[in-house]
């Protein structure tokens, strides 16, 4: 049981973090970005050459993720995005731009790194046994307590820093926000940032545990969708309680439900129609968005 | 925003009268259809062509059902789910049941309709992104339940099902047996063809009706529809069984001319299309969809010259159409029309 609890948490952890930055892009510009599985896999391959082709420390490659997906995201909201999003009719038509740049990044990934699955060295050694109860490898924990970490600063970053407030002023109402004097097209661009950031922080941490394939980024894409329906879209506690729920219960559908065979996501699928079914703006969302 | 999707609506609302002009393209649209693409082809040699235009024919059969939950104002990135249920109940009941394939056709519909009615009542309640995401969602479950149910087969699939059989009233042969056929791609191009025209002109009715209107004022406002006595659940239901009656359709169709099914045939990637062919047609405008699967479905077999970089380029041109055309292709005569 607890072996089930710690990997859940494990799960939960990373999964928190790439569900924040797709809810932060969507509470600021209202936009369902498609192709942030994308960015999650860029991140990871951003790492992956740092570390495994130039030999830097693994430090380095993570910061390089983050750099690297931060600059896309700002250039994507500001010479993609904002404009479609100031010319359609309906807000909806950002959908096909999401989706393809989604389309374009899975182009640009193929072609700078491959369709090969790839990873790092270890970046720790050794496991840890915990009279048989808990047995994780070191390097899951250190990654948890990364990405734990991160959720914290992240949380801290946008409770009391001025850029954070900005951002939370913009989530709650666009036309306030304005007319306080919030400069809207700056902080939707590092709103933006920020989440593609995200995505590529949580794409260098997981690199070095399950490696990193092209194919990996829609079903990222579609996991971190129900970890927001869960929580509620656009909020951010509900994008950490919903990656967290959406660990557990993976966890533990894994281990209980493996006599049936591959079904633990189908089940969690069905649970998440009936939950909506009674709740549909999610755990803690604002009713429709 | 209201005021904005009003603007949309309008140029439909004057389009329910068959002008001479409508007449004459409808008419030049068929002969395209059913005579110079067979004729191009015949000439030309490129018989790979007609399985790329069945699949076009069939695909905007689809994404017409997308297109109508557009109508109703909810975003519907579930239509692949539909098909695969469509195609599953044509396989399995020709198959299994020994059903002749065109009585399967309607059936795989009416089935995906009532499954859609059932999915529908809760989660249509749901609007904006958070329907968008449990309907993507909903592709992910159709495969998952494809692959855990015993009828299906799982992960082996359906496969070598039948070619359409013989379909005669009274003795009377309307469509012959495929497998005795010279040229079934010609026929199954036919087939795809005509069901494209038929769900269109159906489309193109239930739009100028009294349900189109009633959709329309869901689409505006739907608190306002119903404080006026619209029942906008039942219509958002019959919107939506309408809309995955065409995916299971499509779907049925689709796995007739590939002969299996699997539980991958439709994945979370083909609901996205099937949205993305709206989006690029133009959501204003009934035809937008057909218009966007071609292009986009053509285009990317066009683009198969490019070798490794046909999804950068297809992608890419995706991108620079959105943002000169961010209201679809179509969005060009509407331009023309407010100029007048």
């Amino acid at each position: 049981m607890e072996q089930i609890l710690a990997n859940g948490l494990y799960l939960g952890a990373q999964y928190a973090l790439i569900a924040l930055g797709l809810t932060l892009i969507f509470s600021l510009m209202n936009v369902l970005n498609f192709a942030h599985g994308q960015m999650y896999v860029f991140g990871g391959f951003v790492t992956y050459t740092v570390v495994a082709q130039f030999g830097l420390p693994f430090i380095v490659g993570l910061l390089a993720s983050a750099a690297v997906l931060a600059v896309m995201g700002g250039l994507i909201e500001k010479f993609l995005f904002r404009p479609v999003i100031r010319r359609s009719k309906r807000e909806e038509s950002t959908m096909l731009l999401a989706a393809g740049i989604a389309f374009f990044l899975d182009a640009v990934i193929l072609l700078l790194f491959g369709e090969k699955q790839r990873g790092v060295p270890k970046i720790v050694n050794g496991v840890l046994n915990w009279d048989m109860r808990i047995i994780m490898p070191y390097d899951r924990i250190l990654i948890g307590v990364l990405a734990i970490t991160l959720i914290a600063s992240f949380i801290l970053f946008m409770q009391y820093s001025r850029t954070g407030r900005a951002m939370r002023a913009l989530a709650q109402d666009r036309m306030a926000a304005q007319l306080m004097g919030v400069d809207v097209d700056r902080y939707s661009m590092i709103g933006f940032a920020l989440g593609a950031m995200l995505a590529g922080l949580v794409g260098g941490l997981l690199v070095t545990i399950t490696g990193i394939n092209l194919g990996m980024g829609g079903p990222t894409s579609v996991k971190a969708f129900l970890m927001i329906m869960i929580g509620g879209a656009g909020v951010i506690s509900g994008a950490i309680a919903g990656g967290f729920i959406l660990g557990m219960m993976e966890s533990v559908g894994l281990t209980l439900l493996a006599a049936y065979g591959d079904i633990t996501y189908l089940v969690i699928f069905a649970t998440l129609m009936v939950f909506l079914a009674i709740r549909p703006q999610g755990l803690m969302g604002k009713p429709w968005g | 925003m209201n005021a904005q999707t009003i603007q949309t609506a309008t140029p439909k609302a004057k389009g329910a009268i068959m002008t001479p002009v409508r007449l004459i393209g409808v008419g030049a649209y068929l002969l395209g259809v059913f005579a110079l693409v067979p004729l191009f082809i015949a000439v030309t040699g490129r018989w790979d062509f007609y399985y790329t235009l069945t699949s076009v024919a069939l695909l905007s059969v689809g994404a017409a059902g997308v297109w109508l939950t557009f109508y109703i104002g909810r975003i519907n990135i579930g239509q692949g789910a539909y098909a695969l249920v469509g195609g599953y109940v044509s396989a399995i009941l020709v198959v299994k049941a020994g059903f002749s394939f065109w009585a399967t056709l309607p059936l795989a519909g009416i089935a995906c309709a009532i499954v859609s009615v059932v999915i529908g009542l809760p989660i249509l309640r749901l609007r904006g992104v958070y329907f968008a995401m449990v309907t993507l969602v909903l592709t992910e479950v159709a495969r998952l339940s494809a692959l855990a149910l015993p009828v299906t087969n799982g992960a082996k699939g359906i496969t070598s099902i039948p070619l359409p059989g013989e379909l005669a009233v009274f003795g009377l042969t309307i469509i012959p047996d495929f497998a005795t056929l010279a040229n079934p791609k010609l026929a199954f191009y036919l087939m795809a063809a005509a069901l494209m025209v038929v769900t269109y002109f159906v489309l193109w009715r239930i739009v100028n009706s009294r349900l189109g209107h009633l959709c329309r004022s869901l689409q505006q406002n739907e608190e306002l529809a119903s404080s006026i006595g619209v029942n906008t659940a039942m219509l958002r239901v019959l919107a939506y069984s309408i809309s995955s009656f065409f995916g299971g359709i499509a779907g049925a169709v689709f796995v007739a001319i590939s002969q299996s099914i699997y539980p991958s045939s439709f994945v979370v990637t083909d609901s996205v299309n099937f949205m993305l062919y709206c989006f690029l047609g133009g959501l204003g405008y009934v035809f937008g969809p057909m218009l966007g699967t071609l292009l986009l479905y053509f285009g990317w077999d066009l683009l198969s010259i490019a070798k490794q970089y046909q999804l950068l380029i297809y992608s890419g041109s995706m991108i620079a159409l959105m943002l000169l055309l961010p209201n679809g292709i179509l969005s060009l005569l509407d331009k023309k029309e407010n100029r007048q």
